[in-house]
């Protein structure tokens, strides 16, 4: 898992510098700083960051050989990655009414492969936390899964912890 | 006065090296690092505002690869193959970044 997780941290870091290159490259379409909405991504931001909190503790939960706990706690997680995700494609859906599209500029292409790519693997991450909660259901041996949760869980960490990257360099960090 | 039930709770709470109000704590630290982190749009760091961005963002990466990942607790091996695969990703792309002259522009 670490091993993939270190590759992963090889294909953000080359969407990453590709947005860096061009983000200035906005021809004429809008620039980053007329198009994004930091109060809204800050919350959404916030959002996944929590979310983490509770990817622990159904965790903590699955260890304990506890059920009920873990399921819960999985919903949650995944609900609250839902929420980040909706986040995402509203405000896609906001940047392209003003006129921001996916070829409008290599800033607009770059931004939206960067973002889709970690938005994607929220989604993944998803459906494998909604997964285990029905596989969860349906298991007679409590506390059998945990090693498995506990990968789902570091996929999930990873996953927030490269918003954390794009956070503060593709929104805070102006062109 | 906690009883000696709610103490073997705890401990039995305490996977990786930590407590379930150890977990809440990091996630508190992470969320007022962000509040500053959001801050800057705000208000005016001078020449404050880049460096300080960097290094709480560096500060959040490590705490929640660390904690919340618990690498910190893991064996090593572990914490040397993703470092590897951060570093090496950081080379590469500060490399190809510098072939563009980013860091001149």
């Amino acid at each position: 898992m670490w091993l993939f997780l270190g590759s992963e941290c090889l294909l953000f870091g080359g969407l990453i510098s590709t947005y860096m290159l061009y983000r200035g490259r906005v021809g004429t379409g809008p620039t980053p700083s007329q198009v994004f909405d930091i109060p809204f991504t800050s919350v959404s931001s916030f959002v996944l960051l929590m979310s983490s909190l509770t990817m622990v503790f159904a965790v903590s939960a699955a260890a304990k050989k506890d059920n009920r706990a873990t399921s819960l706690w999985l919903t949650v997680t995944a609900l609250l990655g839902a929420t980040f995700v909706g986040g995402q494609v509203y405000e896609f859906a906001a940047f392209m009414s003003e006129g921001l599209g996916f070829t409008t500029s290599l800033f607009g292409s770059s931004f939206y492969v960067l973002t889709g790519f970690h938005g994607v693997h929220v989604t993944v991450g998803i459906i494998m936390l909604m997964a285990m909660v029905g596989i969860l259901q349906r298991s007679e041996v409590p506390g059998e899964m945990s090693e498995t949760i506990e990968m789902i869980g570091l996929y999930w960490h990873f996953v927030d912890v490269v918003w954390i990257i794009i956070f503060t360099l593709i929104y805070l960090i102006p062109a | 006065m906690e009883t000696a039930h709610e103490q073997a709770h705890e401990s039995s709470n305490a996977d990786h090296g930590m407590s379930t109000s150890g977990y809440v704590r990091i996630a508190m630290i992470l969320a007022a690092i962000t509040g500053l982190e959001v801050s800057t749009y705000y208000v005016d760091f001078g020449p404050l505002f880049l460096p300080a961005l960097l290094i709480m963002m560096i500060i959040k990466f490590v705490m929640v690869v660390s904690y919340f990942m618990h690498l910190k607790f893991d064996n090593k091996i572990f914490s040397m193959m993703f470092y590897a695969g951060l570093i090496l990703a950081i080379g590469v792309y500060c490399a190809a970044l510098g072939t563009f002259k980013f860091f001149l522009s």
